[in-house]
């Protein structure tokens, strides 16, 4: 039986399923409260020195994460309560339990977002003990199976030996999760949101979390056409590693500038500069998740990435809030938001925060090679009203003697009325194809409702011909003409977009290799 | 030698002294001889500054005078370090908050 998902951490695992439902093994009290307490001692030490032993292969963001849950965990005013049930009789087990749900009632209550959200960390944390008091090896999945259940925990994921193989399939999660981004830096295949629950969770499974589905139960021909899939997968990965290195070319040796799309500041941690040749996209939405930021954070991030990047370009593109992207406090609530105020329309109507995002812009533009992008542009006097803004700021800020320099302006080609005419956008400085907007709105099928998916296709003759027309008018006129949608990192689509004359493709960092690989195959 | 010292520093990190921020400030503060508690008004409740527990409780978010006093050996320093660590908003970068 196949049961279809969505692919989160691309790759191939072959497995026994094991359910991360199970339930923790039934802790044994002890014949003394000295031995409740040292079982409470011992196992709150086993969870220090496992979070510890973690720390040493976590990433920044993971390490933050475990640090915070090691410094609550050593610290005795947490354990405190629970010895001191354990003194009047109670079993550690119980004691720890209480003492914990209590201080998690009280992050729970808090008034603060962040602090109720930090009901998950003490539960993890409180979890963590009792998993070490229980332990029975119950909960421990046999090397390479595939874990199965509703979603994970950070800490559970990163306990896991993953050196053996094995994958992650899950009914809700998401790709944008946490999880889900420390499997896809891993390696470790993962598929998110299947659609069925799976039933009856034993046996061999095959997760393809190359195209997002699971087959439970599989016969000898799905397990044989499962296994080609997979080698051929990792063969074309490890091609692709051999292509990182080298400046991409076509099958005939034509150049293609190959750049990477990041959403936060702290993605370049992680990436060489010398394997791409800049940044076609950098987004801002991320500076704008639970508060406005004010000028100084956004010029401390935009200036990291240019100091980056050193003289390769660095496109920023303003804030492409709306649509599927609330932010409280800037956005509104519409019936039809993929059609409404987002993007540039936005900005446009919210001077006051557009101002902040010019000034922090102008003032990191000296640190690097900065190009800045409108999103969602329509007609040109929005191209025109937003220049005008960043001339006034210049002045502005010019006026103050305060360091900045003018970026070369461009457009995001994401409205079809855009990709239809472009003519009226002689005057930008670039072009940079957004496919995935564009797709949605040709094809009139949301991007983020799975009903319409089928639809949703960068392939579709109707979207390639407006791509090629773009490309066409920017090689006629000298403006320069890119895309940063993920379709410039599908190696099913990239001959495609060459073909259509494409020679500029921005894409995720984890599919720079695989990118690479696949325009090399390219007889252009 | 024994001293007594307070002082107050406005918080300016986005959320607060939250969870990477309070890891940071209670090892700081671990580091000193001198007993140090924070409190969010000069009256109290005061808690005890070597806690990660207790400080987290204290929830402190951005805009927060947070008040700190230490009493013993090296209060004085103690007190500059953890003044300058806030004013520092706690050595990270900008951009810790990531939309979904």
């Amino acid at each position: 039986m196949r049961i279809e998902g969505v692919p989160a951490s691309a790759g191939y695992a072959e497995g026994p399923l094991f359910d991360l439902g199970r339930p923790a093994g039934i802790y044994a009290s002890k014949a003394s409260s000295a031995e409740e307490k040292a079982a409470l001692e011992a196992s709150i030490d086993k969870a220090v020195k496992r979070l510890v032993a973690m720390v040493e292969t976590a990433d920044s963001d993971a390490a933050g994460i475990l640090e915070f849950h090691i410094a609550m965990l050593e610290d005795d005013a947490l354990s405190g309560p629970a010895f001191t049930s354990i003194a009047s009789g109670k079993p550690a087990d119980a004691a720890w339990r209480q003492a914990l749900d209590a201080e998690i009632a009280g992050y729970e209550a808090s008034d603060q977002d962040y602090f109720r959200a930090r009901a998950t960390d003490l539960r993890d944390i409180r979890d963590q003990v009792l998993r070490a008091l229980t332990e029975d090896g119950g909960r421990t999945a046999p090397a390479g199976a595939i874990l199965c259940g509703e979603d994970i925990a950070p800490t559970r994921f990163l306990e896991i030996d993953w050196s053996h193989g094995g994958g992650i399939a899950l009914r809700a999660g998401s790709t944008a999760s946490h999880v889900a981004m420390l499997a896809r830096s891993r390696g470790v295949p993962m598929v998110v949101g299947l659609r069925e629950p799976l039933a009856a969770v034993a046996g061999t499974a095959l997760l393809d979390a190359e195209h997002g589905a699971i087959v439970l139960a599989p016969s000898p021909a799905e397990i044989g056409s499962f296994r080609r899939s997979s080698s051929a997968f990792a063969a074309r990965q490890g091609d692709a590693e051999t292509f990182l290195a080298r400046p991409a070319a076509t099958k005939r040796g034509t150049a293609v500038r190959v750049q990477v799309n990041i959403a936060d500041p702290r993605d370049v941690d992680a990436i060489d500069i010398a394997t791409c040749d800049g940044v076609g996209l950098m987004r801002t939405e991320f500076l704008f998740g639970k508060t406005l930021p004010d000028e100084e954070t956004q010029y401390r991030a935009y200036r990291k990435v240019l100091e980056w990047a050193g003289e390769k370009p660095v496109t920023i593109r303003t804030v492409d809030a709306g649509g599927d992207k609330p932010v409280p406090g800037f956005t509104v609530e519409e019936g039809n938001p993929f059609l409404g105020l987002r993007g540039i329309r936005l900005s446009l109507a919210r001077l006051d925060i557009f101002r902040v995002q010019i000034r922090a812009l102008l003032r990191a533009a000296p640190h690097g090679n900065l190009k800045v992008m409108f999103p969602m542009i329509a007609t040109p006097e929005e191209y025109e009203r937003a220049a005008a803004l960043f001339a006034e700021q210049h002045a502005a800020l010019a006026a103050r003697d305060i360091a900045q320099r003018m970026p070369p302006l461009g457009i995001m080609v994401e409205v079809p009325s855009v990709a239809i005419a472009p003519e009226a956008f002689a005057g930008v400085a670039f072009l940079s194809i957004g496919s995935n907007d564009l797709t949605q709105y040709v094809m009139a099928a949301a991007r983020d409702n799975a009903a319409v998916a089928h639809l949703n296709s960068v392939s579709h003759p109707a979207v390639l011909r407006l791509i090629g027309s773009v490309a066409s008018f920017g090689r006629e006129n000298g403006i320069p003409v890119s895309l940063c949608g993920d379709a410039g990192g599908d190696p099913a689509a990239i001959a495609s977009l060459l073909e259509a004359g494409l020679r500029d493709l921005s894409v995720a960092p984890a599919q720079l290799a695989m990118a690479k690989a696949a325009i090399a195959d390219v007889p252009v | 030698m024994s001293a007594t010292a307070e002082a107050t520093v406005l918080i300016t990190h986005d959320v607060g002294l939250h969870a990477r921020p309070s890891v940071k400030f209670t090892k700081l503060a671990k580091s000193f001889a001198a007993d140090v508690e924070i409190a969010l008004a000069a009256n109290g409740p005061w808690f005890d500054a070597k806690s990660i527990v207790k400080v987290m409780a204290a929830k402190a978010p951005k805009g927060t005078v947070l008040h700190i006093r230490a009493n013993g050996d090296g209060a004085d320093d103690a007190i500059r370090a953890l003044i300058e660590l806030v004013q520092r908003d706690f050595d990270e970068d900008a951009g810790h908050v990531r939309s979904a």
